[in-house]
């Protein structure tokens, strides 16, 4: 069975929300409402949002690294959200894997937002029902965009290509090669959730060089001592000619 | 968590009302046997029993205030198979009706006798009715706890201590209404039920303070490690990514300094444990109603609080990706 989800590589992710703002701008604008804002021009403004790029310093000065961390509903193989729900709202798809939400089902409990441990969940204070990242299940189906379009709005929007969608229970997928190759892990495994949603770890590239490797100390005939050895003033044979 | 109060007035309600209604039923219970007096069917159990139906009446009213949509309440019937919250949607009302029917076959008399043991018990249909909602109101009491207990992430409220403690506070504060009502009503019951409302509260100090305790001590699963994945012994939230609140700011964190927050929990500590203690046994022994009525009172404000405490002792994980505005 195909389970669809991000892969979000914090290696490049450059913290630029550029996916935090093209999220709220196709969500708000579907056929299932908007995403509302309150108070958006004045004290407190506050709003539904899908998607969010959080910052955290890792180590200590000056051994520090800042990570990049965008965060949004890690589509759970196992989703506690699901179970809790009273009224079958939310729901799990058979097909896809993508955990969903029936608007016009919900009655506002919140008890699915306090039973999912990532906080990704979000009351819409005006339509006054539960709400989440939908995988873009508006776009990544529409025959009516251009097959290189059907795909979240967030990864189009990704300027260094951080996020990557696919099935990652098909093995020959981008998303599960990534995963397998490159140390995909899960958020909190400890709550035996199994997000689908995976993160791909920072990388440094560094090599090991030891002093031996610079200077020819294992010359075996040099060691050997088989050929005159040259005076000590004298240029030696390896400036000259090679052996 | 952020305690709403909907839902601190919902649980003590429900609570003082399947309280009471198990106080009256384990009075005729034992009246059946001949162990205490049999009490007047219309004014004892039928007013009772229209007290508790009135407290779970108002419990149900301030749970609407909980929800978003409460127009659509009837549908969260639909998920009992998984949901504690939906199955204790069903058994609220189911027992409420119980209760209901137990009290109104008191108040129009059509009680006959069923069976009659060795002619001295008879056991007629509100026994058999009170029985049938006594076990609803001891459901009642699994679901509302199961309901907190079950989510495995919020350490605080996963122990069966929570749904112990639900039974208990809740059949001691109904047990302490009880002791009031039969006063009033001049009722020979009024010890009975004095003594059990002293010792379910007596045990609920024992099993609340235990859970305090134990909360007092829990290793957090969850940190920061496991909540973005980098292993590192210092990692430091700079911007949760957003200047103003959130549900995610609003939700899960109380937001009281913690001198309030300290000052609640001995609040409730005294005021459901040892005042209405003292008070219910001043009461009983110089047979003063008003000191009964204010043990009930006393008990039930310092619940509001306990229930208060409940909420906003919850850690939620994800509270750790909200540490820092930027
Ligand atoms: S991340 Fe949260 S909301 Fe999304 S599926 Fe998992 S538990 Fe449910
Ligand atoms: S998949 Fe769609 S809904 Fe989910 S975070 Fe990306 S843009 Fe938002
Ligand atoms: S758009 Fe890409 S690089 Fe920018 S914050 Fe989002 S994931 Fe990171």
């Amino acid at each position: 069975m195909s389970q669809l989800a991000l892969v979000i590589d914090l290696n490049v992710c450059v913290g630029c929300h550029a996916c935090v703002t093209s999220c709220k701008e196709w969500n708000t604008s579907g056929t299932a409402g908007y995403l509302a804002d309150m108070n958006p021009f004045s004290k407190d403004p506050t709003g539904t949002f899908f998607n969010r790029v959080q910052t955290f310093e890792v180590g200590n000065f000056p051994n520090t690294e800042t990570v990049h961390f965008p965060k949004s509903c890690l589509h759970c193989e196992d989703p506690p959200c699901v179970p809790v729900c009273p009224t079958g709202a939310s729901y799990k798809r058979e097909a896809d894997g993508i955990v969903l939400v029936d608007y016009d089902k919900c009655i506002g409990c919140k008890y699915c937002s306090w039973a999912c441990p990532y906080g990704v969940r979000e009351l819409d204070e005006h339509q006054k029902v539960m709400k989440k990242c939908t995988l873009c299940v508006d776009r990544i189906y529409d025959e009516s965009l251009p097959e290189n379009e059907r795909k979240p709005a967030c990864v189009m929007a990704c300027p260094t290509n951080a996020r990557l969608f696919g099935d990652v229970n098909d093995p020959d997928s981008e998303a599960a090669q990534a995963i397998r190759e490159r140390g995909g892990y899960q958020l909190m495994p400890e709550w035996g959730t199994r997000p689908a949603n995976h993160y791909l770890p920072r990388r440094k590239t560094r090599i090991t060089i030891h002093e031996d490797e610079l200077i020819r100390a294992d010359n075996p005939l040099y060691k050997e001592r088989q050929l005159p050895m040259p005076d000590a003033d004298d240029p030696t044979l390896d400036e000259t000619t090679s052996w | 968590m952020h305690p709403a109060f909907s839902v601190i007035f919902l649980t003590t309600l429900i609570g003082a009302g399947q309280g009471l209604f198990l106080a009256l039923y384990t009075g005729q219970l034992y009246s059946v046997f001949k162990v205490l007096p049999v009490q007047d069917s219309a004014d004892f159990y039928a007013l009772g029993s229209l007290i508790a139906v009135l407290l779970l009446l108002a419990g149900l009213f301030s749970s609407f205030f909980h929800l978003g949509h409460p127009e659509r309440a009837w549908r969260s019937a639909a998920c009992w198979r998984t949901s504690w919250l939906s199955r204790e949607v069903l058994t609220l009302p189911t027992f409420m009706g119980a209760v209901a029917v137990y009290g109104l076959i008191h108040y129009l008399g059509w009680n006959p006798v069923l069976y009659s043991f060795r002619d001295t018990f008879d056991i007629d249909l509100s026994l058999v009715i009170g029985a049938g909602a006594s076990l609803l109101g001891f459901t009642l009491f699994l679901c509302t706890g199961m309901i907190y207990a079950c989510i495995k992430q919020l350490q605080e409220w996963a122990t069966p201590l929570t749904v112990v403690n639900y039974t208990l506070l809740g059949s001691a504060s109904g047990f302490l209404l009880a002791t009031a009502f039969a006063a009033w009503q001049g009722s020979e019951l009024t010890e009975f039920f004095g003594g059990w409302a002293i010792l379910m509260t007596v045990i609920a100090f024992i099993t609340r303070t235990a859970s305090l305790i134990r909360n007092a001590r829990i290793k957090y699963k969850t940190s920061l490690e496991t909540a973005i994945g980098i292993r590192h012994a210092r990692i430091e939230q700079k911007s949760q990514g957003f200047m103003c609140g959130s549900f995610n700011t609003r939700e899960y964190f109380h937001g009281a300094p913690q001198h309030i927050f300290r000052l609640i929990k001995w609040s409730f500590l005294v005021l459901v444990f040892p005042i209405p203690l003292l008070l219910v046994s001043i009461g009983l022994s110089a047979n003063a109603l008003g000191l009964l009525i204010a043990a009930f009172l006393v008990q039930y404000l310092g619940l509001l609080l306990e229930r208060w405490f409940f909420f906003a002792q919850a850690n939620h994980p994800q509270n750790l990706y909200y540490q820092t505005v930027g």
